[in-house]
């Protein structure tokens, strides 16, 4: 029974943050029909931008709440960055052609920055895995029986920041002017720009504002796993994008609702049967989610239009 | 060629070769030149595995590009049915390796049983793309591309997991049947195939989907059915890759069948162009050639070793490059739906007009 507690815990730890890489996928989609193929490989940029601003900071600095504050600042902004500069010289270009254009263009992104970092060339930090510094001291902050059940202040704060991100978007999609139009592109971009929306300005802000989110969610679980390399984007986008697929993508609370699934179901399966098979169940679970319900668990199917 | 004017495949030899002989004319000319080929490279081990692993790479783009090209759906899982291929045909050998046919000479009986485990490895796969395509493919095309990936992966784990197939390790002692006559019978084979598909009127439907999957409905073509059919058949081939390659290089393991492989091949038919079988071959042949060249290049001027080493490494970002300058300059390809004939220039022999 603890132990089923433990699982539960650590999965929903890994669901929360499967959730806000997921949301990246499922935002981008709704304004642009388009899977974002790169967006775990942003993430993995912004982590290594994370990385870079702890070392930078030192070892005292780094632990401390600014240092953290900071770590987070940097690498969400320079991601926002880097989602701007894919979206317009990539994506903005072939926004009028064939979807798989875009699709394969995506791909060749994910590839050239997933390879490109395993390089050892300049600032290039290679293939090799780099350990994460401790930017949070791991410590154990409720205990249940004789360590039956173990919750680590990391996850309570990680569970605490994903959720407050969540809160925010929330906020901005359905409260704000620019979630309006968001909402508004999501649902015909042609009419939203009759309407007088921006709809190029407004692709390019969902776009930074979804690599942000990648960028801080990066962060979460590099703190997790205590190590980064050029190759987790590729796993951790492609868990979350599978998140995003099984909630039904374009929807933002199914995104959260598969993501954290996912997480449980990934956790069960390294706890109750073999932690190599974990890869595996994900693509399963997507496979037959989409055998029975093709828009995903809360998506609906758009009879296709000509 | 000698009919100007005339428009169509079948014409083109027309008045010069009989009709009976028509279909077999390839096979004809290929196999002497085949046959010639094994006995040139049979000195040189290196100019043999190179030959053989670009027939390998051909068969791949070529077969994959039935899928991505001729019917405009997007597998980026192509190195799985590979691997599913390699496996059972290099697991069929081990296990009859101490069989022989009697009455046959051992070479013979040899050959005969390493058709046999290609044909159960090509097999295997085909039911494989048959399972991924039979759901999958009522999907629309971005919700295909992640499940062809997704069932790469779960191929791979899956070896990994696998007592009979040496989980990581991989399977070491497959006999070395293969040859590039072999080889090349199967690229003729496949190039063959592709060919005629395009051609037909199942090609015609297939077509009709890549261009427009609901008009294409709506004149009664039937489209989860072809498209099942044609993932079938580029599975099918790309498990005859895989056994092939199986037989020729000393291991495989799950390392050779990941998704990069998978990409490798999808960068051979977006450069030549989705939809033409000879822009595949080429983009087969000079990507794998292009590491192979500049890395005995870097090699021969002397250059640090570690520069020939990064000709490996670079090729992968390389690709992703290539692959989103294609798109942004060139989306159709370098041929698009042409055939080599077409764009080849005009003082040289070309046929009149391509299938498309």
């Amino acid at each position: 029974m603890s132990q089923l507690l433990q699982h539960l815990i650590n999965g929903l730890a890994a669901g929360t943050i499967y959730a806000l890489v997921a949301l990246g996928y499922t935002m981008v989609y709704g304004v642009l029909k388009l899977i974002n193929f790169a967006h775990g490989d942003v993430m993995m940029v912004g982590v290594y931008m994370g990385y870079a601003t702890a070392f930078a900071l030192g070892r005292q600095a780094q632990r401390s709440l600014w240092g953290v504050v900071v770590i987070f600042a940097v690498a969400m902004v320079g991601c926002a960055l880097l989602g701007f500069l894919i979206e317009r010289f990539a994506y903005r270009p072939l926004r009028e052609k064939p979807r798989l254009t875009a699709l394969i263009t995506a791909i060749g992104i994910s590839f050239a920055l997933s390879y490109g970092f395993q390089l050892d060339i300049g600032f290039l930090p290679g293939a090799s895995p780099r350990a994460f510094p401790e930017v949070i001291t791991p410590s154990e902050w409720f205990i249940i029986g004789d360590r039956d059940v173990v919750i680590w202040n990391w996850q309570v704060i990680s569970f605490l920041i994903a959720v407050g991100l969540m809160a925010a978007l929330q906020f901005l999609v359905y409260r704000t002017r620019f979630g309006k139009a968001m909402r508004a592109v999501s649902y015909d971009h042609r009419t939203a720009a009759l309407m007088g929306i921006p709809t190029d300005r407004i692709i390019a802000l969902t776009f930074m504002l979804s690599s942000a989110l990648a960028a801080g969610a990066g962060l979460l679980y590099a703190i997790k796993d205590t190590s980064v390399s050029p190759l987790m984007g590729l796993y951790v986008g492609l868990k979350a994008f599978v998140a995003a697929v099984i909630g039904g993508i374009g929807n933002v609370p199914g995104a959260v609702v598969g993501a954290l699934l996912l997480g449980l179901v990934e956790e069960f399966v390294v706890g109750y049967a073999a932690s190599t098979w974990r890869d595996a169940v994900a693509f399963a679970f997507l496979i037959l989610v989409l055998l029975v319900k093709p828009g995903g668990l809360f998506g609906r199917v758009a009879a296709e239009k000509v | 060629m000698a009919a100007p004017g005339v428009t169509t495949l079948t014409d083109v030899d027309a008045g010069r070769v009989p009709p009976a002989l028509r279909g077999i004319l390839p096979v004809l000319i290929a196999l002497p030149v085949l046959a010639l080929a094994e006995v040139l490279l049979g000195a040189s081990p290196f100019a043999t595995y190179l030959l053989s692993v670009v027939g390998v790479n051909i068969i791949l783009a070529v077969s994959l590009n039935i899928v991505n090209g001729m019917t405009g759906q997007f597998s980026i899982g192509h190195a799985g049915f590979m691997a599913v291929g390699a496996y059972i045909a290099g697991v069929t050998s081990l296990s009859l390796k101490e069989v022989a046919l009697s009455f046959l000479p051992v070479a013979a009986s040899d050959q005969v049983l390493f058709t046999v485990a290609l044909l159960a490895g090509g097999t295997c796969a085909a039911l494989c793309g048959f399972l991924v395509g039979l759901p999958s493919l009522r999907l629309r095309g971005d919700y295909l591309a992640i499940v062809t990936l997704g069932f790469g992966e779960i191929i791979r784990v899956v070896v990994q997991n696998t007592e009979a197939f040496g989980r990581a390790l991989g399977l070491s002692g497959i006999p070395q049947y293969s040859s590039v006559a072999m080889v090349y019978f199967w690229v003729f084979l496949v190039v063959l195939v592709a060919r005629r598909i395009a051609g037909s009127s199942h090609g015609r439907s297939l077509w009709a989907i890549r261009e427009d999957e609901v008009a294409a409905e709506a004149m009664g073509v039937d489209t989860t059915g072809y498209k099942v059919r044609a993932f079938v058949i580029s599975s099918f081939f790309a498990g005859i890759a895989g056994g092939l390659f199986a037989h020729f290089v000393p291991i495989i393991n799950p390392g050779s069948f990941t998704f990069v492989k998978s990409m490798e091949i999808v960068v051979m038919v977006v450069l030549g162009g989705l939809g033409s079988t000879t822009g595949a071959i080429v983009a087969a042949i000079f990507l794998t050639l292009l590491p192979e060249g500049l890395r005995s290049l870097f090699g021969a001027l002397g250059a640090e070793g570690s520069l020939a080493q990064k000709v490996d490494q670079i090729r992968m970002p390389v690709y992703g490059l290539l692959l989103v300058v294609l798109m942004l300059a060139r989306p159709q390809g370098l041929f698009g739906t042409k055939e080599l004939w077409d764009v080849l220039p005009r003082w040289l022999p070309r046929k009149k007009k391509g299938l498309t």
